[in-house]
């Protein structure tokens, strides 16, 4: 007989105070409290965290990577929104 | 903590694929960009990646076997707690990997279900059994040493999450070699008979730990996809040289005997080994080793009597959510 499918969770995890949680996995679990237990063990053996979240799956929605070009593209040419764009004389020093 | 060329031969459905999207994934390969879950790929890339990984993650659930055989008889309570370590890394290498493989399109219930099935394959090594307490030092330093070996080039491995799960279990993997190599190095400091236990423990496993390289390259049938596609990074043949120069000083500290007596070393410093036994590695991957029985037994057993937990998670899951459900309807 085949295997029924348990959910899927993402995992994020924060290092230290003050950093964001960042995403390091996901795992399998029938509900949040397992998916939280799990996460502790799989991925906080060695001391990696302060915090954990867990997220379904399903409930991410992601940008198509076939569109990146049309997604990014108007950030990309818009050079003036860095601040090296502007020119601002050496003898006012550091800015 | 273990990965083995196990490749078999796949039919080239390329020829069916849009040659334009072909040749710009290629394009990309090439320029050392990673690949994403939800990026185009050949379905052949899809396919021999699902297979690499899905097998390199039921060797690490059925690695924990040979080794958790030792927990309860381990000689100290310091060896016992590192050994519990040990195994439950195994575990999570396992878990990481088998989500790694999801991501490309299979459920792990699906990779589990073929794998208890004998229709997936696993690192023939753990076909070999434990028999004494220094084989327990001999996985973690010949082992797990070679899996290192075969898993820092897969950390460039060209499929992103590949690569990252593989980051983190090469970090976790040090630990293991050096704990096994420190059960060695006690033991031939030991008695003699605790020497003599540590030379046959290395006896029987330095032959089965060469072929977890995979067959020699001049035989092995997947290598130039795998290459092109920047999966593979070094040949069989490459690595397995690279092992024995590695392990060959470590030996010799330890003060035992490669059970090898054509090896010699050459002027560039290699150390050259005799003819591998390759009808061994054939009879062991067709399911003739030592111990293929009973490890595919205790995976099929803890898997069935495991059933009524996922069941009971399950039902209790779905009772919650009914309930929240009402709740929020009143």
């Amino acid at each position: 007989m085949a295997t029924p499918n348990t959910p899927l969770w993402e995992v994020f995890i924060r290092s230290r105070n003050g950093l964001a949680h960042k995403h390091v996995g996901s795992l399998h679990a029938s509900d949040t409290t397992m998916a939280l237990q799990a996460a502790r063990d799989i991925y906080t053996r060695r001391g990696e965290g302060l915090s954990i979240w867990v997220v379904p799956s399903t409930a991410i929605t992601a940008s198509d990577p076939a569109e990146k070009g049309m997604m990014f593209e108007p950030a990309e040419s818009k050079i003036y929104r860095h601040p090296t764009f502007y020119e601002v004389p050496e003898e006012v020093g550091h800015m | 903590m273990y990965t083995q060329a196990l490749n078999t031969a796949e039919t080239d459905d390329r020829g069916l694929e849009d040659a334009g999207k072909a040749a710009q994934f290629q394009a990309r390969i090439d320029a050392e960009e990673r690949i994403e879950p939800n990026d185009w790929m050949p379905a052949a890339y899809r396919k021999t990646l699902t297979r690499q990984i899905s097998q390199h993650a039921h060797s690490e659930i059925v690695g924990m076997l040979p080794e958790g055989n030792w927990i309860t008889r381990a000689p100290t309570l310091r060896r016992k707690a590192a050994l519990l370590a040990k195994v439950q890394d195994e575990c999570g290498h396992g878990l990481y990997l088998y989500a790694a493989a999801e991501t490309l399109g299979s459920s792990r219930e699906e990779l589990v279900d073929a794998m208890l099935a004998g229709k997936a394959k696993y690192s023939s090594i753990f076909n070999y059994p434990t028999l004494t307490w220094a084989d327990i030092g001999t996985i973690g330093w010949l082992v797990d040493g070679a899996a290192i070996m075969n898993q820092i080039p897969l950390c460039r491995c060209s499929y992103g999450p590949y690569a990252r799960a593989m980051i983190r279990v090469c970090k976790e993997e040090s630990f293991h070699q050096r704990q096994g190599y420190e059960i060695m190095l006690t033991l031939c400091r030991g008695s003699d008979e605790q020497k003599a236990m540590a030379q046959d423990a290395l006896n029987r496993w330095w032959w089965p730990v060469l072929m977890m390289f995979g067959p020699p390259d001049a035989t092995s049938q997947h290598s130039d996809t795998s290459t092109k596609w920047k999966i593979k990074r070094f040949s069989n043949d490459e690595l397995r040289q690279k092992f024995v120069d590695a392990t060959v000083p470590q030996a010799q500290y330890l003060g035992l005997t490669i059970p090898d007596s054509g090896m010699t070393q050459d002027t560039d410093g290699h150390w050259r080994y005799s003819e591998i036994d390759w009808t061994e590695f054939k009879q062991v991957l067709a399911g003739n080793g030592p111990c293929n029985r009973d490890r595919m037994a205790a995976r099929r057993k803890a898997h069935d009597e495991g059933a009524w937990v996922r069941e009971a998670a399950a039902s209790y899951a779905a009772k919650r959510a009914q309930r929240q459900t009402a709740q929020a309807a009143e």
